[in-house]
Order: structure tokens, then sequence, then C-alpha cells
């Protein structure tokens, strides 16, 4: 850490002035307490980020909770009484339970079919000898660039030959390890996961699988926690693919959430609490693991 | 592995003799299948990802390719070969065209606002703040909210009459939008529903980038006399290079598939009367599943791949260029 009164003697008074000024506004890492905070302009900003973020959510609860009535003269500012009878609304417009079911079971499947895919692969590439490893590695890295939505017409259709068409297993299967997740995980196990560690279990007789299991699985656990995360989130959100291919009577909740504006009188009191009914399961996700998704976003940001 | 010490045991000779070929047997069993564990498993391990990549990603891609070339019907499946038949169909339509000016309005629009800001909330949450967690959550909030409930929520804010938005702008003595059939202001719109959901989640990226960057730079910088906004510019934009090519092209790839909002934007979801905001891939969606054609759909999809891929690669020059000149200064 640079000290002032050197600043000024080797750099002269205006440095030094503004090296003072520079050290209020630089955090100093886990050493810094001396610094100073910042000042009600940042938190001005923030705050205002900050209800931008939540507002549409708050206004869909406003809409969501009032009669339909009430919301064409104008929205009051204060929710309403009305947000249980428009959610019954919801219930007898579209199947919510079982679109609900449905999302849970694809989001659920998938996360853990993801992690665990993942990060046998990345065991593999970060922690393995192989011939070729490192052009596999790179071929696996470039196709994350490859736009795949775009190959939905003959997807489709192998599906339907496959007979899969309307059923969850067209979701499912699409998304069972992708290439972000291996590239995830290898990058996490190459640095979490001594190598000596694995030579050691080697020694002691266990076989290759066992080496994963024991080993490699347990070592990668902060990383596949947020990869699962994140692939829950990820898979709760997607529309396309699941609108293309599932039915209006088995949809997952995205794909029902849109049938209650398709219906032909649309009462927004009724979708907008839909939307918030839909919504309600990842804010609880999010409260529960937000800080996790947090640190995550941050953690890929760096390594990748 | 395979037991590699065993003691001489006392037992009689010709016995002993027996026991240890054996042993060498079952030795040299074991060690031969413990090589080919070694040398298979990796390829075992990383093949799940392979075959579901050969199986759902580069197979459609390639067989989208197959099937432009043909008449092919939803329903009555592949038709006779027509070469590029599909092409020069799609190629004169004007609501091609049309989707194409839409994708890249809209894309445009939410891409460039979207980076912007994202690097200004991060250098705000680089400050020492109290309750830092608390702040990097709330930006972090609109990720968890699905795109579809997104649009179902901003196509009300945004409703012609008595929506939100038209609401403030009247009661600030300005003249309504109409934001369901002027084509730039429905591009506004969607592109502000993305920017929603994006903007939080990037910024936490940046901000990572910007605490990467080493602080003895910004030392340096202040004993040249560098106030803090000509830091910003001069230290911490250009450190930011790669970040902001990858969210750059992150956000191209799927700025330019966007689907989502805009099919919920009003009930039919095709991109309004004149397909003011239809977009590719819901041009791709209205040739293959609305007019069942899904010959003329795979040329789309092939087209909007090609733009894709351009485009992806454009950026990446051009954001290379101008963080490199920004470094020089």
């Amino acid at each position: 850490m640079s000290s002032i009164p050197m600043i000024e003697q080797t750099a002269g008074r205006g440095a030094a002035r503004a090296a003072q000024r520079g050290l209020g506004s630089r955090r100093r890492g886990a050493a810094g307490g001396t610094m100073r905070r910042p000042g009600f302009l940042t938190y001005g900003f923030l705050t205002a980020v900050l209800l931008g973020s939540v507002f549409p959510l708050w206004w869909s609860f406003l809409v969501g909770s009032h009669d339909s009535s009430v919301i064409s003269k104008g929205v009051p500012l204060v929710p309403g009484g009305n947000f249980l009878a428009n959610a019954a609304g919801v219930l007898d417009t579209i199947p919510f339970w079982k679109a609900l079911g449905n999302s849970l079971i694809v989001s659920t499947v998938t996360a853990l079919s993801v992690v665990l895919f993942s990060t046998l692969a990345g065991f593999a590439f970060a922690k393995l000898r192989f011939r070729g490893s490192k052009g596999l590695l790179v071929f696996v890295i470039a196709t994350m660039a490859v736009p795949t939505q775009l190959g939905v017409v003959p997807l489709f259709i192998v599906m339907s030959k496959l007979g899969w068409t309307g059923s969850l297993w067209a979701v499912i299967v699409p998304g069972v390890v992708t290439a972000f997740g291996v590239f995830w995980m290898t990058q996490y196990l190459r640095d979490a996961l001594p190598d000596e560690l694995i030579e050691a279990v080697r020694i002691d007789g266990a076989s290759m699988i066992q080496a994963f299991w024991h080993v490699g699985l347990p070592a990668a656990r902060p990383a596949a926690a947020m990869l699962a995360l994140f692939t829950f989130v990820a898979t709760w959100t997607n529309f396309f693919w699941p609108f293309i291919v599932l039915d209006p009577s088995n949809p997952t909740l995205p794909v029902a959430l849109q049938l209650l504006q398709a219906a032909h009188f649309v009462d927004y009191s009724i979708v907008l609490a839909g939307a918030v009914l839909s919504t309600i399961p990842l804010l609880l996700l999010f409260a529960v693991a937000g800080r996790q998704l947090v640190s995550g976003i941050m953690q890929g940001a760096v390594k990748g | 592995m395979a037991v590699t010490d065993r003691v001489q045991s006392p037992l009689p000779d010709t016995k002993q003799r027996a026991f240890r070929d054996k042993s060498v047997k079952r030795l040299a069993f074991s060690q031969k299948v413990s090589k080919w564990d070694v040398k298979l498993s990796p390829y075992l391990y990383i093949s799940p990802f392979f075959l579901l990549f050969a199986v759902t990603g580069l197979f459609p891609l390639l067989y989208t390719a197959w099937v432009s070339l043909h008449s092919w019907n939803l329903i009555g499946g592949q038709g006779e070969f027509t070469a590029l038949e599909n092409y020069e169909f799609v190629l004169a339509q004007p609501f091609f065209w049309n989707a194409v000016g839409n994708t890249f309005s809209i894309f445009l629009l939410s891409s460039i606002p979207q980076v912007v800001l994202a690097i200004a909330i991060a250098a705000v949450l680089d400050a020492n703040l109290r309750a830092r967690t608390f702040w990097r959550m709330g930006v972090l909030v609109p990720f968890v909210v699905a795109p579809v409930a997104v649009g179902l929520i901003f196509n009300n804010l945004f409703a012609d009459q008595a929506g939100l938005f038209n609401e403030l702008l009247t009661g600030l003595g300005l003249d309504p939008v109409r934001w369901h059939s002027d084509p730039l202001a429905s591009h506004t719109a969607i592109a502000t529903m993305v920017n929603f959901r994006w903007t939080g989640y990037n910024a936490l990226i940046f901000l990572a980038a910007m605490q990467a960057v080493p602080r003895d730079v910004y030392e340096a910088a202040t004993i040249d006399g560098a106030g803090r906004l000509r830091q910003f510019f001069s230290v911490t934009v250009p450190m930011l290079r790669p970040t902001i090519i990858f969210v750059v092209i992150t956000a191209t790839i799927g700025g330019l598939q966007i689907f989502d909002e805009a099919r919920v934007f009003d009930q039919a979801g095709l991109g309004g009367a004149d397909r003011q905001w239809q977009t590719l891939t819901m041009y791709i969606w209205e040739l293959g599943w609305g007019q069942r054609n899904f010959g003329r759909a795979s040329a789309v999809a092939w087209l909007l791949f090609l733009i894709i891929v351009i485009i992806a690669l454009a950026n990446f020059l051009i954001t290379r260029r101008i963080a490199t000149q920004g470094g020089r200064r």
C-alpha cells in the first residue's frame, strides 16, 4: 500500500491530494478498514437500480391482487384482496399444477444429470491423461458458441420419429449434458483436486470409476452445487423448445403461462396473477441460494 | 491396482510354486484390466457430452441444411429435392427481410444500452459498499423471472391504452406512444424486457472482472494524477476488454435468437398485425409450425445461423479493436 507522505515527496503535492481522494474510492482488499465509504449518490443510484429490478414483479402482484374492474380505472398502489380469487382463475384456465409438477421434474432431472455427466467429463479433462484431450476440450468450448437452438426443425423430426413429441423426454434428453457444464467442471477440478489424491487412491487399488466417485465427486461439490442451480434456473425459464414440442395439455410452466394470454378474453388480473404464481418457486429458490448464484456468476466470469 | 507385494508364504516347496504361478496369472490379468481402465475410462467419461452433442446439436444443424433443400411438410414429411428453391422463396419474401430488420433493431436496442448500463452498475457495486451482498443479490432478482413472465408483465406496463408507461407520459404532458403498432416503439419495449432480465447478470460479470484488476494499477494511475473518471476510462475499461468481448458475443448469440418476449407481446404471438416485431426465430416458427413448411423454416434457420456466425466474428474483431485503442491512449 502506498503512503500519502511518500507520494507527496516523490510526485508532488497535487498527486498526493489525488491519491488521498483515490484511496477513498477503492477498496483495499481485506486489509482496508481505513478507507472512506461511498456517498449517498452511490446508494441513490443503487436504490434506483434495485427498485427497477423489483418493480415489475411488484406491479404484477398489484394488478394480480385486484379485480379487473378496479384495474380498468387505474392500478392502485396498494395490493388488493383479490389475489386468491385471481389465482383460482389461473387454475381454471391452465393446468397449473400439472405444469408446476412438469417444471419440477424437468428442471430437477436436467440439473442432476448435467452435474453428473459434466463432472465425469470434467474429471477426465482435468485429471486424466489421454490422447486428444486438449483438442477435444477446445471442441467442447467451441460448441458453446454454436446456436443449437436453430436445429429445432430436425430435432422436432427426430422427436416425432421417436414418438416423444408431447412427452417430457423430448425436453429432458437434449439437455442432459451441456458444453458449459463440462467446461465449468474442468476448470474447477483442475485446481480443486490434487493429482496426488487420485494417485493415492489408485495405489490403494481403486479403479478409475471408484477414484471418481470417492475423490473426484466430493472435491467437485461446491462447483457442482452452483452448476445444478444455474441449470435448474435455465431449464425452469426455458420456453422456445418446450413450447414447440409439448402439448398445451402437458406443458411446463412458461408454456402454460403463455396460454393464459392466448385465451379469447384476456383478463390481466388473472394473467399477472399467473406470472406471480409461476415466479414464486424461483423466488423461494433465490431467497435460499441467491448468494450462491451471485458468487457463481462472478467465479464464472473470472475463469471463463 | 493389483496386489504386488505378496509375501512368501511358509508352504511346502511344490505347493508354494503352484500357488505362485496362479498368483502371477491373476496379477497379469488384473494388470491388464487396470491398463484398459486407465486407457478407456477418460473416453468413456467424456462420451456422454459428445454423443449428446452429435445427436441433438451437430446432427440437427447439418440435417437442417438437408431439410432446407427439400420440399418438406410437418405432416407429410420429406418431399422431393428442390435444390435452392426454399432459399429463393424465402429471400423474396418481404416478411423475411422485415424479420431481419426487426431482429437487428431489437438486438441493438438491447445489447448496447445493456452493456453500458451493466458496466456502470458494476463500477458502483465495486465501491466499498455497506451490505455488499444485499445489493449484488438485488440486481440479480430479474434473472430468476422467466422471459415469458417478463414478457407478460411488460406487455401490461406497455399497454397502448392505460398502460403505466403511457399514463406516466400523459401525466408529463407528452403524447402516449403506440407501443403495439409503431415498429420502433415495439422494438424498444421488447428490448426493455431483455435488458431488464440480463443487465444485473452482466453487471456481476463485469464486477468480477473489475475486482480482478490489480489494485496497484490504480495506484500507479493515481500517482500519475489521473482522476476517478479518467481512471475508469483509461484503466478499468481497457482492462475489462476480454470480459466485454465475452459479454458482447454471448449477447449476440442470444439476442439474435430472441423469441420468448416478442412471442407474448400480443395475443396472437406472430409479431403484430403487420409483423412489426416479428423476429427471425418467430418467422422460423411461423413457417414451420404455423404454415407447416419445414423446408422453408430450415432455410431461414440456416440463414440465421450464418448471420449469427458472421456477426459474432465481426463483433469479436470490432470489440477487440476498440478495446486495444482504449488501452493505447
